[in-house]
This record gives C-alpha cells, sequence and structure tokens, in this order.
C-alpha cells in the first residue's frame, strides 16, 4: 500500500497541475495577505477561497487521476497486490500530493502572516475538506466505467455541495420557519462536508454572534467545545465513508 | 470670669472633642467598632487595628472618621448587616466588609448608606455580601477604589454599588464581580461613575433606570451575563468605555432602551454578541466608537429615530448594523466599514459609492434566526452580492454616503 | 503434466451481454495454449478472470486447487502481457522496471533475457509516453517475463511487434515451454499460432467451442495448415 502511494506520489509530482494548484493557492494567499493590512479580514477572504476551489480542485484532479491511472491500476491488479492495498495506496498517494500542496500554498502563508486560532483553524478544516473529497472523487471514480462520466459526477458533487445544498437549507428553514429545528439543522449541517469545514469556522470567527442564538442545544454546541469536537468528528466520517464505499465497489470492480 | 473661664472649658473641650482618636484593638477595653461609636462624639477618628471583628448591625450616627489600619475584618457571619451609615460627613476607609445576611424580603448589605450627605467610602474589601454598598436617599458621595466580589450564588445575589434617589455622587475606580448588577443606578442624578471594572456579574455589568444627567467614563464592562443597560433615561455621557466579551442571546454589549439626547463617544465594542442596541432612542451621537469581532455591531430597531452615527469603525463584525424594519431617520457618515468594497477614485480618503450596511442576510436572520447556520456560505455570499448591486430587499435609506476608506485612529 | 488452472463453470455478464456462458477447462504445465475465437467470443474476459481483474459471476478459478476469488497471492507466479500496455507517462522505462521488481519485491533470479533482446537498457531514460506503441508491446513482454513466473498470459503478444521482435517473442516462447511453463496465448494470427500452440481452445460465444491439441485437429481434418482446419471444423 505505502509502494503503491509512493510511486502515485512520485507519478504526480512530475506532472505540472499540482504544481500550479500550489502556486495558484500560494498566490491568492500572499496577494490577499498583502493586500490589507488586517489579518482578520485576510482570514476571511481565504476561508471563502478554501471553501470554493479546495474542494473542487481535489475532486476534479483526484478524479482525472485516478481515470490517467486507470491503465496503471490494470497492470497493478494483475500484480500479486491486493485490491485494497491498490486503491487505498493511490488514495494516501493523491491525498500526500495534494495535502502538500495546500500546506505550502495556504498553511505556509497563514503560518507566516496569521498565526492565530483561526489561522490554525482554516489549516485544519483545509486538510480536512481536501481529504473528504479526493474521498468523494474516489467514489465518484469508482462508481462511474467512463472517465467524462466521473469528472461530471465529481463535478455535480461539488456543486451539490458547495451551493445547491446550502439554497436547499434555506429553502427548507423558509418552509420549516415555525418547527424548532435546532437539530434538524445540525443534522442537515453534517451532511455537507464544506458545511461543516463553514461551521469549524464559524466557531473562530463568528462565536459571538452565534452565541446570540437561543437555544440550549446550540449553546452547547457552539459554546462548550462540544461543537468542534462533532464537526471534526463528522468531517472525518466525510473522508471514511465515501472512501469505504469506493473500496467495495472496487473490489467487485471488473477492469 | 466664671464665664471666661467658662468659654476657655468649652474651647478647651471642643479642642479635645476635635482631636480625640479612638483605638480599636482585640486587646483593649474597646474590642469593637460599635463600642468605639458608642464613645466617640462627631468629629473624632476612630482607628481599628488589624484583626477580626464580628461586626452585625454596626451603625455609625455620628459625623467621624472610620480607618482601618492593616485591613481588618468586619464578619457579620450571615447576620443582618454589616456597616451601616446614618450620619453626614462621615469617612469609611480600609476596611474588610464581609457576610452580610442574604435575604428575599430586605436588601442587607456590606455597607449600606441612608439619608446622608458628603460620606465617602473608600479602599474597602467587601465579600460575600448580599448587596455590596448600598446607598440611598443620599448626596455628595464618594464611593472609591473599593473591591466588590459577590458570593457568586446567581440565586442569592444582591448588587455589588446599588444606588437609589441620590444625586451628585462619584463611583470611580472601584471593582466588582460576582454580584447581580454591578452597578445599579436608579433615581440618580449628576452623577459620575468612571474607572471602575465591572466583570463577570450575573445580569448587568452596569443598570441604569431613571437617571438623568450622568456620565460614565473609561469604564471596562467584561463577560457580564447581560452586558450593561441603560434605559428610560435623558442627557447620559458614555464616553471611552470599553465593552468587552458580553456573550449570550438577548446579551448586549450596551442596551439602551428608551433614551434620549446622549452622547456615546470613544467607547470600544469587542467580541460581544451585540454590541448596542438600541430601542426607542432619540437624539444619541454614536461617534468615534470601534466595533470589532462582534456579531453585531449595532442593532437599531424601527422605533429610534435621529440618532446620527459618525466616524466610527466597524471590522470583523459578523454582521454591522440590522433592524427590524426601516431606519429612514437615522444617519450613517463617515464610517469606516471592513466590508466596504467600493473604490476611492479622487483619493480623498472616502469612498465614490456609498455603503449599505444592512445585509440581505442579516434580513434574512430577523426572520429565521436558524439561518445563523449557513454564515458565510457560498449562497449567502452570493445573495448579498446580488443585492448589493441591486438593492431590493434591504432598507434603502440606511446608507453611509461617505464610507472611509481606512480605519479611523481613535 | 499436472493441472495447474482449472476454470469451473465460469460465468460473467457485463449488463445484457453474456461475456462467459459457463466455460470450464483445465490448463497444464509445459504446453503452449492458443486461445481462439472470434471478437468478443470471450477470450479476455476469460483471460482476465484467472488474473482477478474481471469478478466472475459465478464459477470458480483455481490455481493448484486453491480457488483464486478474491485473492492475489498466486498472482506472482503468473506474467501477464496485456493487449494494449499502458502506464503512468511520466514514468521512464527504467524507474518502471524499477518499480515492478520494488512492488513484487524482488530482486534477483530476473530474468532479464527479453529485455536485452530489446534492447530496452539502452532506452531506460525515455518516458513511456514518448514510446511507440511497439516499443510499450515490448516493455509489455519483458516484464511479464521479468519474474521468471510459471504461468504467462500473454494478449495478442506480437500485435504491433516489428517482424523480427516478434521472432524474438517467438523464440522465447518455445524456451520457456521447454522450461515446463504453462503460456496462455490469444492471437488473431493463424500461421502464429500453428507455429508456437500445443493446444487450440476455442471459443465461441462465451462457451468452448473445442479444446484439442493441434496435432489432433491436424490428423482428423487431415490439413496441414490450421487456418483451414478451423474452417473445416467449424463450417
Amino acid at each position: 500500500m505505502l509502494k503503491i502511494a509512493k510511486y502515485t506520489i512520485l507519478d504526480i509530482t512530475r506532472s505540472k497541475v499540482l504544481i500550479a494548484y500550489t502556486i495558484l493557492l500560494a498566490l491568492i494567499c500572499i496577494s490577499i495577505f498583502m493586500a490589507d493590512a488586517d489579518v482578520t479580514k485576510g482570514l476571511v477572504s481565504i476561508t471563502t477561497v478554501v471553501m470554493i476551489i479546495v474542494p473542487l480542485v481535489s475532486i476534479v484532479y483526484a478524479t482525472t487521476y485516478y481515470y490517467d491511472a486507470y491503465e496503471f491500476t490494470e497492470l497493478l491488479v494483475s500484480q500479486p497486490i491486493s485490491r485494497k492495498s491498490i486503491l487505498m495506496g493511490q488514495f494516501l498517494g493523491i491525498s500526500g500530493s495534494i495535502l502538500a500542496a495546500f500546506l505550502v500554498g495556504v498553511c505556509v502563508p497563514v503560518a507566516l502572516f496569521a498565526f492565530s486560532d483561526t489561522g490554525i483553524t482554516i489549516m485544519v478544516t483545509g486538510s480536512l475538506l481536501s481529504l473528504s473529497f479526493i474521498s468523494l472523487a474516489f467514489l465518484a471514480s469508482t462508481l462511474t466505467r467512463d472517465k467524462a462520466k466521473g469528472i461530471g459526477l465529481a463535478l455535480m458533487i461539488w456543486f451539490y455541495c458547495s451551493i445547491i445544498f446550502d439554497g436547499l437549507v434555506l429553502l427548507f428553514l423558509y418552509t420549516f420557519a415555525d418547527y424548532p429545528l435546532e437539530k434538524a439543522m445540525i443534522l442537515l449541517t453534517s451532511l455537507n462536508p464544506i458545511d461543516l469545514a463553514r461551521i469549524l469556522i464559524l466557531l473562530q470567527l463568528d462565536i459571538s454572534a452565534l452565541m446570540g442564538y437561543t437555544g440550549a442545544l446550540y449553546q452547547q454546541f457552539f459554546g462548550n467545545g462540544w461543537g468542534v469536537v462533532f464537526t471534526i468528528f463528522m468531517q472525518l466520517v466525510w473522508i471514511a465513508i465515501p472512501m469505504a464505499f469506493s473500496l467495495k465497489v472496487f473490489r467487485k470492480k471488473d477492469l | 470670669m466664671r464665664s471666661k473661664i467658662l468659654i476657655v472649658c468649652f474651647l478647651l473641650s471642643c479642642a479635645a472633642l476635635t482631636a480625640k482618636t479612638i483605638i480599636v484593638s482585640k486587646e483593649t477595653a474597646i474590642a469593637s467598632l460599635k463600642a468605639a461609636v458608642k464613645l466617640a462624639a462627631a468629629g473624632d477618628t476612630i482607628i481599628v487595628k488589624k484583626g477580626t471583628y464580628s461586626s452585625y448591625n454596626t451603625i455609625i450616627d455620628k459625623e467621624v472618621v472610620v480607618l482601618g489600619q492593616g485591613l481588618p475584618v468586619l464578619d457579620a457571619g450571615y447576620r443582618e448587616e454589616v456597616v451601616t451609615i446614618l450620619a453626614s460627613n462621615v469617612k469609611f476607609d480600609g476596611f474588610v466588609v464581609k457576610k452580610s445576611r442574604v435575604g428575599s424580603m430586605r436588601d442587607f448589605a456590606g455597607i449600606r448608606l441612608h439619608k446622608v450627605q458628603n460620606v465617602s467610602v473608600t479602599n474597602n474589601r467587601l465579600l460575600n455580601n448580599f448587596f455590596g454598598i448600598y446607598v440611598s436617599d443620599s448626596k455628595n458621595i464618594y464611593i472609591t477604589g473599593n473591591y466588590c466580589r459577590g458570593n457568586s450564588n446567581k440565586l442569592e445575589s444582591g448588587n455589588g454599588i446599588h444606588l437609589w434617589k441620590c444625586e451628585d455622587i462619584t463611583i470611580s475606580k472601584n471593582y466588582v464581580t460576582g454580584h447581580r448588577d454591578g452597578i445599579y443606578f436608579e433615581f440618580v442624578k449628576r452623577s459620575f461613575i468612571k474607572q471602575n471594572l465591572s466583570e463577570k456579574n450575573f445580569r448587568y455589568g452596569l443598570h441604569f433606570m431613571f437617571s438623568d444627567d450622568d456620565v460614565y467614563i473609561k469604564n471596562t464592562f467584561k463577560g457580564n451575563g447581560s452586558g450593561v443597560a441603560v434605559m428610560y433615561s435623558k442627557r447620559i455621557k458614555m464616553i471611552g468605555n470599553a465593552f468587552i466579551e458580553n456573550w449570550g442571546s438577548s446579551i448586549y454589549g450596551l442596551l439602551l432602551k428608551d433614551i434620549s439626547r446622549s452622547i456615546i463617544t470613544n467607547n470600544r465594542f469587542i467580541r460581544n454578541t451585540t454590541g448596542i442596541y438600541m430601542e426607542g432612542c432619540e437624539g444619541i451621537e454614536v461617534t468615534k466608537n470601534s466595533f470589532n469581532n462582534n456579531g453585531w455591531g449595532i442593532r437599531v430597531l424601527a422605533n429610534s429615530l435621529n440618532n446620527t452615527f459618525h466616524v466610527n469603525n466597524f471590522s470583523a463584525n459578523s454582521f454591522d448594523v440590522t433592524t427590524n424594519g426601516s431606519l429612514s431617520l437615522n444617519h450613517f457618515k463617515n464610517n469606516y466599514w471592513d466590508k466596504y468594497e467600493g473604490y476611492d477614485l479622487d483619493k480623498d480618503g472616502t469612498g465614490d459609492v456609498p455603503y449599505r450596511p444592512v445585509s440581505v442576510y442579516s434580513q434574512i436572520m430577523e426572520q429565521i434566526p436558524q439561518s445563523v447556520m449557513l454564515m458565510r456560505s457560498f449562497i449567502v455570499n452570493l445573495l448579498d452580492k446580488v443585492e448589493r448591486a441591486i438593492p431590493s430587499v434591504t432598507p434603502q435609506s440606511v446608507k453611509d454616503e461617505t464610507p472611509r476608506m481606512k480605519q479611523w485612529i481613535l | 503434466m499436472d493441472t495447474i488452472i482449472e476454470i469451473k463453470e465460469l460465468k460473467k455478464s457485463f449488463g445484457k451481454l453474456q461475456a462467459l456462458k459457463g466455460v470450464s477447462c483445465g490448463f497444464e504445465t509445459g504446453r503452449v495454449i492458443s486461445v481462439l475465437g472470434p471478437n468478443a467470443s470471450g477470450k479476455t474476459t476469460l483471460i482476465k478472470s484467472i488474473l482477478g481483474m474481471v469478478v466472475p459471476d459465478s464459477g470458480e478459478v483455481f490455481y493448484r486447487g486453491q480457488s483464486v476469488i478474491n485473492t492475489f497471492d498466486y498472482k506472482k507466479h503468473i506474467g501477464y502481457m496485456p493487449q494494449i500496455g499502458r502506464y503512468p507517462d511520466n514514468m521512464k522505462i527504467g524507474q518502471l522496471f524499477e518499480m515492478m521488481k520494488d512492488i513484487r519485491q524482488r530482486h534477483t533470479g530476473l530474468d532479464e533475457t527479453l529485455v536485452d533482446a530489446f534492447n530496452l537498457k539502452s532506452m531506460s531514460h525515455k518516458a513511456m509516453r514518448t514510446l511507440s506503441g511497439g516499443t510499450r508491446q515490448k516493455v509489455s513482454a519483458a516484464l511479464a517475463c521479468l519474474f521468471d513466473p510459471e504461468v504467462l498470459i500473454l494478449d495478442e503478444p506480437t500485435a504491433g511487434l516489428d517482424p523480427l521482435a516478434a521472432e524474438v517473442l517467438k523464440e522465447k516462447i518455445q524456451d520457456e515451454k521447454a522450461k515446463g511453463k504453462l503460456l496462455l496465448i490469444t492471437s488473431h494470427i493463424m500461421s502464429e499460432v500453428d507455429e508456437i500452440a500445443d493446444d487450440i481452445m476455442y471459443l465461441f460465444e462465451g462457451q468452448v467451442k473445442f479444446f484439442r491439441s493441434l496435432n489432433d485437429i491436424k490428423t482428423t481434418t487431415g490439413e496441414m495448415k490450421l487456418g483451414r482446419a478451423l474452417t473445416k471444423i467449424l463450417s
């Protein structure tokens, strides 16, 4: 498994896409910090970027890579290696590469310009977000046979998570505004990895506003670390579950 | 001749009276403050030496100076009150006053002042009293440098410094914590509250009712259960105070209800759920304040009018200004808004397009508070951007025609 | 001679298409077996099933008596040359060989005859994406033989190879057979099959039409050439 990961990383580092992604992230971060002396404002802008670009690139890149490496996967399957090791190895390899890009492109500038609780939260959530979208990319790729369909599905997942889902939630809130929706809202949020990441950052940036919300559950959720534990746990679930499914599919998949 | 002798005698006795100092100490016959007051005459000085004295319902009804040496302890052991001052011109300084009774019918206090003038209560430590310092029907009172810690029991706490029907009071450099209200004013006129620190009280750091023409300057109100409330008062000046970390639903850094012709200037509002909340306010000038990291910078209800908001800094607030209706009769000008995305082509330091501080998302939040979970989501950002470009939902009138490009240095 | 691979009632369908409809057969060591059949007759599916690349719907594949479904260890005894060998684009030939050795964890007892014969070492710095189809085939063939496996599965091995290289490969096949290995080959070129095969397994619409030795076919049909013999049998 680790060998596959190693060769996947070696393969990716030879391509220029990931380097371009790293440079793009770094440029965005540095220009944001340069443009404004207010560090908190910079972090807010970076959050917006992290919430959009990081999932998009992670899912599209991982899906494309999966299909580009399809023949290689075929070759590996004919070798004495378990399918689980092959897929997990590729997952680790891609994750390692994308995380490295995120580390250099976002974490380093944030650590240099705005090392704070909020900064650390952005680093952690951004990393977890990358991982969950790579995991989703594997699910999308193993479920589809065709590269175009796979990338289409990946884009749909991204579009759904970043825009449509929240729109539906808003609609849901309007429709059921008269009902107590506390639990429902927390549940709904956990159905979208981007929302989870966002909430984790909100807990840093907007805790003052969040504390204004009435209701014991929210008070507990926002007030005493419980929310942080819950969201991070759910983000981990969002990494584990799609990958577990994709492993299950891949085990039975014809190559 | 006899009359001359009498006069001399009188003068001598007067001199003796003014000069008389009574020492209270555990080792001497005068082993309590109560005993000393009994012996004293107007103008005497009572010095209480270091030690712990049982003192319940000690009444000071003579014009004396009472000084503690080495912080002697007056302990009521939860029986009634510790010290009651019923004479004017009393100076009470340097004691630890503790354990007044907790009552539901009467407001037992550590130090009570009633119907007096020119009394100063200074440098005392008030611990575990129901009410700390309780002043009623008095004038020209100085309460300075006291440390006042309540019993930290939410249900059995009175106010730290409580004033009722007073005039010309100065409250300065006190520290109040663990009480119901840190400082409480009701029917108090022409008074100063200066450089006090009121934190972690269960209700308000400062609570103000029906009190006109008062000034409070350079106080810090931090982490109080419900922030600071100023209600039903006129001509209040609030200058240079800090309102910090007052968190929770219906909790405000500064709550203003039915206030008119007042000034709020040079204050700092940091990490409060709501910086300032205004209800039924009229003619208030809010200038040169900074609002940082609050949930809501300012919330102004539509029944407020003729208020002006000039030269303030708004940064890193989740929402800058919200309202429940329209704010057509209130004026925003020359403020710095960190969310402003306009430009300044003529380089005069003022943005060329107006800023609308009320975002469409804050309007959504008005209707559906649960949508707090969608804050900073793509959809919400999109809605806000569209609304700024083509305003249709947000109150048109609320805008700052001359937003500053850079923060004011305040 | 012992049966090394045994297939029992293997069935596989892709959607509505039934690729294998109950194939049963056994392959012995020391033979070159040619799997023939028209397009879409199930040749590649059969090979991929043996290699575990296609998971059959039902039936079993045994390797030395052990069922291979969901296992992978037996693959270290198999060398596979795919029909179209495609490899990580950015990798160089040398790196590819190193990686395969690394993955199989074998660095000794390697069979590098084809590597030398195809002169691959001199091209080891070339990236895979720059290679022609023929060169890739050479790489595939060399890789399949590299670990000296007891079974070699070659899918259309000479397609795309230049005549010289094809000759080299055919020679190699004969050598391997002489070492007592099992060689499973699919091919469309009758003359080639005629040259190298011992047995012919003919698949038609997912079923084994016949599985006979080449000599047997020739003697029963009285034809000297395989192509003609086949037409005679099938007509």
